[in-house]
Parts: structure tokens; C-alpha cells; sequence
């Protein structure tokens, strides 16, 4: 008897559920017509009332999932439509120009975008310089040195930096970084390095040098977050093959470890860049809102973000508001461009190691 | 050599964690004096004025991520849903990759694409263009967090399902998202600690109050925004409640954070 039924009972699948094995001792009950012990009551009550001939609701779920998903690429339509259709009098008006021009002049309508693509540019580039070694150096300390007890705490507390909202950090850079920095740092940079040009004129505090300093602790969790997870997918036995040559520590991490992991390191710095690109609030405190393009670090400056926050809600006239979404425009084409980078980069080296190994 | 790397790593741990605690010490020692009764219960006084609140903000936070929850987590975890169970294909591919677009998109650029197609037709700031803006930026969190939760829900437990007869869809509600709802709401957690601190998109969507507002469709005060008008402004009576409201928001946020890592521990790898 229980030959002909064991097999229908328990095929290959369905063995890793518990249910239908503690079921097994009833099988003459099932046999005899009882549906209550069917593997679980829940399931059964499911089955009565979905017969399973019926494949409406299937459908009809499939359709609104679906349709979930077509609303992601919808909204991401809708936001580059918005901005080509609202920029179009700007584009049509100064076309190439208006990232080459340098007056941003809204009382006679003449827009140049100059200023703030250099001081988008000259900020982040700042914040990749002095976040870069840090970030690395982190992810190397807590992947490669740290005490086992102490690695999940200082992971956290990195993660921790990226849940600090943009205003907080804008907050504590004026009150706290920007006074640092006008009273020790900058006059020590500009006895010491003032020859460059780069640390010279009045120490504000507020000014491109904030900025920099600011976004740089604010992509440091993003760049050290990926370079730690990229560590982490070269293959152990990298690292046991450079030892096994004889290699002390640091030459296993810079020969077995962070040369594998370099296409990744790079994808985590280019993720890092497009934050950077796009911050806004953070920035806007402290830089220093000032349209202009000054060799030294300590001058105030303007970027891209911040010019869309100080001057959308109160831009009078169609051609002002129309260049600031053209700016808007820029912006997302040049993330757009940086993020699709460094996912590529991440994915080359994540998925390359993951797929060696399996 | 190899001491002078190890001595740099350190160096370097350090002085990540440094900024990160001067912060939250400077959160709490200039805030905590002014989180008091009327911080909590009034609206904010002209300024020169000593005393007022925030609490118009709180509440109009409040409302803004309440909208944004209730318009980016069903959106977020239908996408979620559907790049797992049926997005294994050349569109599903296409669907992360747009989710990973809008991940990148800088927040003040949804703000104008949602003024303009919202603010600009209802001719008015508003909770609601606020909370649609935020709900915008959850959405691929928390499809990824879905997206990823699902697929480590091992496919036996989906063909028993299908051997016992019940239909894919309460298969992937009843079993499926319900094995992975610890990872799910981890990722809703972290979309809404991510936009709760958010000012950007606000600034020309809920654009900010100085009196009570519970209506969806006029101008609404929000803590961010608050601590932002408050901060570059020259008064210091106001400079002193932009750290209380500071301290408020970063209590909220961590609190969400850390509320999902300590139930969730343990339970999930990879979240």
C-alpha cells in the first residue's frame, strides 16, 4: 500500500519542507479522503479557495507588477523630459556657449555656466584627492588588520557617516570645520604652501576649500563601503599564494590584494565622484555662493547643485528659470555618465571573481 | 615599510571616525540646550525673538515622509517583485539598470523635475510635491533591498508551493515575500532613514512654513528644510535651534537605522 502512495507524497522538491514529513504517519488518513492532513491547513485553505485552473489572478498580478516595474522607467522618462522640455529656450538661446560663457548676469538674461561646472569640478576633484587615500586605507584596515571583534563596529560606524543627512553635515561644516579652518589650517597652508597660488588671499574659512574638505568626508563611506566588499571577493587564496613567497604583509596586500581588486577600487572612486557631483546642501553652506573662477582654494566659488538651490524658487522670467534647468540638464547627464561607469567597473570585478570561484 | 602601511591604515581609520564623532558630539552638546517643552509644542518666532519651536516641522516631516512611504514603497517592492520573479531577461536587465539611473540622479534634480511637473500645474508648493519627490528617490532602494531579499529565497520553497497547487502570485505575496519581509522592510528602513534627512528636493517642492500646515496641497515646514533656513541665517537665537532641530533629525534617522540592524541581526546575511 504505502509503496504506491510514497513516492506521490514526497517528490524531490517538496522534501525539504518539514510539513510533509511529520504528515507521513497519516497517510491511510489521506488515502481515506481527510483533506485536514494535507502538509499545512494555511496551504490547503489556499488551494480550495484559488483552484488551480484558474489563471486570472495570475494575470492580473503579473499585469500590476508589471506595471511597478514599467513605473520606474516612467518616472525616469517623465524626469528627463521635464528637463529637455523646460530647458529648451536656454538651449536654443546660447546653445554651446552657455558652458563656455563666464557672466552669470540674470538682471540683463545673460547666462554663462562656466563658473559653476569649474567649481562642481574643482570641489570634487578636491574631495576625490583627500578621500581617496582615506577611504582605501579604511577598507585595507578593516578587511586585512583589524581585530575580528573590532571589524563589524568600525564597518558600522563607516555606514554610519553615510546615514548623516546633507544639512547636518552643511550644519557642523559652518559652525565647527569653517571657524577650524580660518584659524589654524589656512594660515599654516598659506605660510607653508602659499608659493602655489593654490593657498594664498584672505582665509574665510568659507570657500572652495570647505567644500572640498566636506564632500570628502561625505564619500568617504561610499568609496570605502565598495573597496571593502571588492577586497572581499579576491579569492583567499591570492593572499595565501603571495605569503607562501615569502611576501610580508603589506606586500601581500599591495601584490595580492589591491592589485586584483584595482578595476573595482576604481569603480568605488567613480561612484564616489557622482555623489560628489551631485551633492547639494552640504556645499551650498559652506562654499561661499560666489560666482567665480579663482586659482586659490581659500576664494569662495559656486557649483552646479548650489546655483539650482540659491536662485530656482525665487528665478524671475522664463529664460532664467529655463537656464537653471539647463544646468539641472547637465547634471543629471554628466551623473548619469559617471554612475553607468562605475557600475560597469564594479560589476567587471565582482562578478569576474564571483564567477571564478563558483 | 610594512609598518609604515600598517600605521596609515590606522591613520586613516582614525581620522574617518573623528569627523563622524565630533559630529554626533557637537550634535548633542549644542543641541540638547535647546530641546526643550516649547521646542517640541511651538512654531517658530520671528526672528529676535527667544523661544518657538519646531514643532510645525517635525509634524510636517512628518506628513512629507508619510506620503513618500505611501507612494514609494508599494512602487518599490512591485519593482522589486517583478526584477526577481519574472525579470530574469533582457527588459528585466533593462528595469535595474533604469533603477540604478534614478539611484544616481542628484536629489536636487528630482526636485525640479517634480516642480515642474507638479508645483508648476497645481501653481502652488505643496506637501504632496514634497512627499512625491522623496517617494521618487525610495523607490530603487528599496526595489534592489526587494530585488535581492527574493533571490536568496531558495527556489525549492517556491516549487513546493507550485506542486501544492497555489497560484504564482500568492505564492510570491505569501511565501516568497513573506520568507524575505525581514530583508524587505531593512530596505525600507534604510530608503526612509535615506530621504528622511533630505533637503534638496524639498526646497522647491513643500518649500517650507513658519506656521502650522496639515494640508496636502499648501507650503509645508520640514525639519531639514528648517535646520537649513536656520543655519545660514545671521541670528544666533536661530543658529541654536538648527542644532536642536539637527539633533532631532539625526535621532530619528539613527534610531530607524539601528532599530533594523539590532532586530534584524543575525537573520540576514548580506543586508
Amino acid at each position: 500500500m504505502s509503496d504506491s502512495v510514497k513516492p506521490m507524497n514526497s517528490p524531490e522538491p517538496l522534501g525539504q519542507l518539514p510539513k510533509p514529513v511529520t504528515s507521513m504517519p497519516s497517510l491511510a488518513k489521506v488515502e481515506a479522503g481527510h483533506r485536514a492532513h494535507t502538509p499545512s491547513a494555511v496551504l490547503a485553505k489556499i488551494r480550495t479557495s484559488h483552484p488551480r485552473s484558474s489563471r486570472v489572478p495570475d494575470q492580473i498580478f503579473g499585469v500590476i507588477i508589471l506595471l511597478s516595474a514599467i513605473s520606474v522607467f516612467a518616472i525616469v522618462v517623465l524626469v528627463v523630459w521635464e528637463l529637455v522640455s523646460k530647458s529648451q529656450l536656454s538651449l536654443h538661446q546660447f546653445g554651446l556657449k552657455f558652458f563656455y560663457g563666464h557672466d552669470w548676469d540674470p538682471v540683463n538674461g545673460n547666462f554663462g555656466a562656466m563658473p559653476f561646472i569649474y567649481g562642481t569640478l574643482v570641489s570634487s576633484l578636491l574631495a576625490l584627492v583627500l578621500a581617496v587615500p582615506l577611504s582605501v586605507g579604511v577598507a585595507v584596515f578593516i578587511t586585512e588588520m583589524c581585530p575580528q571583534s573590532l571589524r563589524a563596529i568600525i564597518s558600522f560606524l563607516v555606514e554610519l557617516l553615510a546615514a548623516i543627512p546633507s544639512v547636518i553635515y552643511g550644519l557642523w561644516a559652518i559652525f565647527v570645520l569653517a571657524p577650524l579652518l580660518r584659524v589654524y589650517v589656512e594660515p599654516f597652508l598659506a605660510k607653508t604652501l602659499g608659493w602655489t597660488g593654490l593657498f594664498s588671499g584672505t582665509p574665510y574659512g568659507l570657500g572652495m576649500l570647505a567644500a572640498g574638505i566636506i564632500l570628502a568626508i561625505m564619500i568617504v563611506p561610499i568609496i570605502a563601503s565598495i573597496t571593502r566588499e571588492v577586497l572581499i571577493a579576491v579569492p583567499q587564496n591570492q593572499r595565501e599564494a603571495v605569503l607562501a613567497l615569502g611576501a610580508t604583509r603589506w606586500e601581500m596586500i599591495r601584490i595580492g590584494v589591491l592589485r586584483n581588486a584595482r578595476i573595482g577600487i576604481v569603480g568605488g572612486i567613480i561612484l564616489g565622484l557622482g555623489r560628489a557631483l551631485g551633492e547639494t546642501m552640504a556645499v551650498t553652506m559652506v562654499i561661499g555662493n560666489t560666482p567665480q573662477i579663482a586659482k586659490s582654494l581659500f576664494a569662495p566659488g559656486y557649483t552646479m547643485a548650489s546655483v539650482i538651490a540659491n536662485e530656482f524658487s525665487e528665478a524671475t522670467g522664463d529664460l532664467y528659470l529655463s537656464a537653471l534647468v539647463e544646468i539641472g540638464l547637465a547634471l543629471f547627464l554628466v551623473t548619469l555618465v559617471v554612475n553607468a561607469l562605475a557600475r560597469l567597473l564594479v560589476w567587471s570585478i565582482t562578478g569576474g571573481t564571483a564567477r571564478v570561484r563558483a | 615599510m610594512d609598518q609604515g602601511a600598517t600605521a596609515f591604515a590606522i591613520l586613516a581609520a582614525i581620522l574617518v571616525l573623528v569627523p563622524l564623532l565630533a559630529i554626533f558630539a557637537y550634535l548633542v552638546i549644542k543641541g540638547i540646550g535647546s530641546v526643550n517643552l516649547a521646542f517640541l509644542t511651538q512654531t517658530p518666532k520671528p526672528p529676535g525673538e527667544a523661544g518657538g519651536g519646531m514643532a510645525n516641522a517635525i509634524v510636517g516631516t512628518g506628513l512629507i515622509l508619510a506620503i513618500a512611504s505611501v507612494f514609494g514603497v508599494p512602487l518599490g517592492i512591485g519593482s522589486g517583485i517583478y526584477l526577481a520573479e519574472y525579470g530574469r531577461n533582457r527588459f528585466g536587465d533593462f528595469i535595474r539598470f533604469t533603477a540604478d539611473v534614478l539611484n544616481g540622479v542628484p536629489s536636487i534634480v528630482i526636485g525640479i523635475a517634480v516642480y515642474s511637473l507638479i508645483v508648476v500645474r497645481q501653481k502652488h508648493f505643496s506637501a504632496f510635491s514634497g512627499g512625491v519627490a522623496l517617494g521618487i528617490m525610495m523607490i530603487p532602494t528599496i526595489a534592489r533591498a526587494t530585488e535581492e531579499m527574493l533571490l536568496m529565497v531558495p527556489n525549492v520553497v517556491r516549487e513546493a508551493a507550485y506542486g501544492l497547487g497555489i497560484p504564482k502570485w500568492r505564492t510570491t505575496l505569501s511565501i516568497s515575500l513573506r520568507t524575505a519581509s525581514a530583508g524587505v522592510i531593512t530596505g525600507c528602513m534604510l530608503a526612509f532613514a535615506r530621504v528622511a534627512g533630505e533637503t534638496a528636493p524639498l526646497l522647491f517642492t513643500a518649500f517650507g512654513n513658519q506656521f502650522w500646515n496639515l494640508k496636502l496641497n499648501q507650503p509645508t515646514a520640514a525639519l531639514s528644510l528648517q535646520v537649513f533656513t536656520y543655519a545660514i541665517s545671521p541670528y544666533d537665537e536661530w543658529h541654536k535651534q538648527a542644532w536642536a532641530g539637527a539633533l532631532i533629525l539625526i535621532v530619528m534617522i539613527v534610531g530607524a537605522v539601528a532599530a533594523v540592524r539590532l532586530t534584524t541581526r543575525g537573520s540576514l546575511k548580506g543586508a
